[in-house]
């Protein structure tokens, strides 16, 4: 089970003078039960990226592959693609239509033509799967808190079961304590089912925090595509197509600089201390 | 009345709106900002920090006069927001910039949405021209000034928001969450115009975010946790409460949260660091100290 | 993709037509308009043509622009011209089972052709050439006498312009919707007329209120900024005559008054 992505180009308004080269040349293996980060500053072709590997975009060059089938053949059954590689998009709350919570949840699992009590059945677990309480269930999707919303617009792609998950910035707008539930509640998942996860986001900070690997886009082509530790040792070329490293990895560095022969390649805040503490000798 | 009092005060500001159900039948009332008193000095730089949902929002509404208080009062500049007749020369001394950069940009050329505020006050033709040009230049926009806003970055779009309340000519403006939708490099290009304001034109900002790192600037912070002021001070001493902070659903910059962390660990490092720099270099000192025992 | 269509169709360049004021452009596309159904002879649609070509001409936006708009019209033109064709009555000149074609109908249909074509030509010439805001503008200033009998003319020009910032972003908004509907499985394309009518349903109910919260967040956004209607308001870009107009406006009446004037002549 895994996706692959074989020489991907995309250019859009290809007949006029404005045609752009939104993707370039991008191959991609994305194995079962990963954790990725994908990064890249706005305009760099990441999002154009997330809606080809559910089919939403069509590429103009090279092909996708899903479990070895390409998924732009003409029999392909792209229904089922889609409840495979389920997308949340940015600020997904604003896709909420049904007149509650839980109905909404249903709208996918529906569309698959599963039967009522399966379909219900999902949508249960997939509330329960975002930590949303069960007092909730049949309130109007609208009368809920901004957390609240975005948890029921992620279970409403959950309840499709899909085996990989690719989440557009699913922070935008909310506060800290917001943020860390959702992404605790994401990586959570990913240890009980497996599921891949793919993370579109903004924050070197969040990504260090949870991924194992880190494609980092440029221009529509890949520029890093590695693990966290190794993509932020590049943290000046990062820099120059505007990104960074997390903090503490700047930290490192200007303690580098000074004469405190701690490791370059930290990205988080334990190993961080646990690098200064061994260093210093405590 | 003669107190000398600050550009922005509140006292004992209380907010309070009813809750209906779908019949439109009573549920309860809601409290979204209770008691608050804060006062704002000509060419302060504030932050308000909360959670969402923690009223700093609804405070922010009321010193535009958007919203009026259900109890006490607020000030603007020594006029009470109350009062009818003052209603527009406290748009216009206290101007806003709101969260979502699509939605407050009218007009449909750079130029003419900055020009849109001076236009309603009134103001004649040829210094509209004035404004706008000096306003744009103020956020390094002129370049942009025909350009159609549909076509500018998140970031910029907020700057023409800037310039548009600039153009106004207020005496001090309060700023929504102005960078909640933006990417990090947005972020950046918006504190920096903000804190130009407040340095070169000298103009009182009132800061409202939950991004921590944007409040460093800032003369004073105030956080707020149910509609009410949780903790004041200094950046430097909200930052020392890394637990407080945590329990309002806020968070630090790494660098404090390291310090703080290490601190924990037994080292001798002060609280509240804001800064790289200041790390590090509280780090070596306290390494010498521990070589001189 | 949905996001590239532009609303209004402005040509930018610089020619004298695109320098007019807007509210002689308006009138002028008016005058034009009228003295297609003034003008009864053959001269007389000579001398519109001239005039339109000239307008053309000096708009400096090739003609390939102003044929684009007739697309639109082509289906309304083709039964205007077949339904003269055929049922006007009058001299026979061919005849072919039960339809006969009349001499008079054939004038009548090649009359509404030519009135058609020259009317989409001749208002595209007026929004290739001027941007949808100083059409706005040259609308309320136009219409300013409307006040006195209570038409709400600067609101109503404030709403267009409005709209017209706001379609992009909500046509750009569908489209995210639409792909994160379709991302639940969603079907926008099969099925019968009904099916289809229902599965707009995930699609417009978010698009509603989405439009209402933009709505109001611009409201306040515009009180903030001080808005309280058209009184008291100055103008950053009034509209102001200049000596080109005047000679626009001279031009004008010379056109009409030749076009009248071929009525007599023949």
């Amino acid at each position: 089970m895994s996706l692959i992505l074989d020489h991907v180009n995309y250019i859009y308004g290809d007949d006029t003078a404005l045609a752009v080269h939104a993707l370039k040349d991008v191959s991609l293996v994305i194995p079962d039960g990963q954790f990725i980060g994908l990064i890249g500053h706005t305009g760099s072709g990441k999002s154009t990226l997330a809606q080809h590997l559910n089919g939403l975009i069509k590429p103009t060059g090279g092909s996708i592959y899903f479990n070895g089938e390409d998924i732009h053949a003409d029999d392909y059954d792209k229904k089922k693609l889609r409840s495979k590689v389920g997308l949340v998009f940015q600020y997904p709350e604003h896709q909420l239509f049904e007149v509650d919570v839980f109905t909404d949840v249903c709208f996918g699992p529906k569309n698959l033509g599963l039967s009522k009590k399966e379909t219900e059945l999902r949508a249960y677990a997939a509330l329960k799967q975002v930590g949303l309480e069960d007092e909730y269930f049949y309130q109007s999707p609208f009368d809920l808190s901004g957390g609240q919303k975005r948890r029921v617009a992620i279970a409403g792609v959950l309840a499709m079961k899909p085996d990989i998950l690719v989440l557009d910035e699913p922070t935008a707008g909310l506060d800290p304590k917001g943020r860390d539930e959702i992404l605790d509640q994401i990586a959570k998942l990913k240890e009980e089912t497996g599921i891949t996860v793919i993370l579109v986001s903004h924050s070197m900070e969040d990504i260090a925090k949870y991924v194992e690997r880190i494609i980092v886009m440029n221009q529509g082509a890949v520029l890093y595509d590695d693990v966290p530790k190794e993509v932020f040792k590049h943290y000046k070329e990062l820099e120059q197509v505007g990104l960074a490293a997390p903090q503490v990895t700047y930290i490192m560095e200007a303690l580098r600089e000074k004469g405190l022969p701690v490791a370059a390649d930290v990205t988080t805040i334990e190993q961080a201390k646990q690098e200064i503490l061994r260093v210093i000798g405590k | 009345m003669v107190i000398k009092m600050g550009i922005i005060k509140t006292d004992k500001l209380v907010f309070e709106y009813i809750r209906r159900d779908e019949e439109g039948n009573v549920e309860g009332i809601t409290r979204a900002v209770d008691e608050v008193d804060i006062d704002v000095k000509q060419g302060d730089f504030v932050a308000i920090l909360g959670h969402n949902g923690s009223g700093k929002s609804t405070l922010a509404k009321h010193i535009n006069a958007i919203l009026y208080p259900t109890e006490g009062t607020v000030w603007v500049d020594g006029m009470d927001t109350r009062e009818e007749k003052d209603l527009w020369n406290i748009r216009q001394e206290a101007g806003m910039v709101f969260q979502n950069p699509d939605n407050q940009i009218i007009g449909q050329i750079v130029e003419e949405d900055v020009g849109f505020g001076p236009e309603n006050m009134g103001v004649p033709t040829e210094e509209i021209w004035q404004r706008v040009e000096e306003s744009l230049k103020a956020v390094g926009m002129y370049e942009f000034r025909k350009h159609s806003p549909n076509k500018l970055s998140g970031g910029q779009k907020q700057r023409v928001s800037i310039a548009g309340v600039i153009a106004m000519h207020p005496k001090c403006i309060i700023l929504d969450e102005p960078t909640a939708m933006l990417d990090p490099n947005g972020r950046k290009e918006v504190v920096r115009a903000i804190r130009a304001l407040n340095d070169v034109e000298g103009i009182t900002v009132v800061l409202i975010t939950h991004y921590m790192e944007e409040i460093i600037h800032a003369n004073k912070v105030f956080v707020m946790d149910q509609g009410r002021i949780a903790m004041e001070g200094t950046p430097r001493e909200i930052f020392s409460q890394v637990e407080r902070l945590k329990e309002l659903r806020l968070d630090v910059p790494q660098v404090t949260l390291l310090a703080y962390e290490l601190k924990k660990s037994g080292l001798n490092l002060p609280d509240g660091i804001l800064t790289i720099d200041e790390f590090t270099q509280a780090l070596l000192n306290s390494l010498e100290q521990e070589n001189k025992k | 993709m949905i996001r590239e269509i532009t609303l209004g169709q402005y040509y930018q360049t610089d020619s004298v037509i695109h320098k007019l004021d807007p509210r002689v452009k308006l009138v002028a596309t008016i005058c034009f308009i009228i003295s297609l159904f003034v003008v009864q002879n053959w001269l007389g649609y000579v001398v519109a043509a001239v005039f339109l070509a000239v307008a053309i001409k000096l708009s400096k936006v090739p003609f390939k622009f102003m044929v684009k708009g007739m697309r639109a019209i082509v289906f309304i033109l083709m039964i205007t011209v077949v339904f003269n064709l055929f049922l006007t009555p009058g001299e026979a000149l061919v005849s072919v089972w039960k339809l006969t074609i009349t001499r008079e109908g054939a004038e009548t249909a090649a009359m509404m052709a030519i009135r058609l074509s020259f009317l989409i030509i001749g208002s595209s010439v007026m929004t290739l050439t001027t941007t949808p805001n100083s059409l706005t503008d040259g609308m309320e200033k136009l219409m300013n006498p409307l006040k006195a009998v209570k038409v709400p003319v600067h609101e109503v020009a404030m709403m267009m312009s409005i709209a017209l910032r706001f379609i992009p972003i909500l046509l750009e908004e569908t489209d995210k919707i639409m792909k994160a509907q379709i991302a639940r499985g969603a079907d926008f394309e099969s099925g019968n007329l009904i099916k289809k009518a229902k599965a707009m349903v995930p699609l417009l109910v978010p698009l509603f209120i989405s439009a209402f919260r933009r709505a109001n967040d611009l409201a306040m956004a515009m009180e903030a900024r001080c808005y309280r209607g058209g009184d008291h308001r100055t103008k950053m870009k009034p509209l102001q005559y200049q000596k080109r107009d005047g000679i626009a406006y001279l031009v004008l009446v010379g056109y009409l008054a030749v076009c009248v004037g071929m009525n007599y002549v023949m």
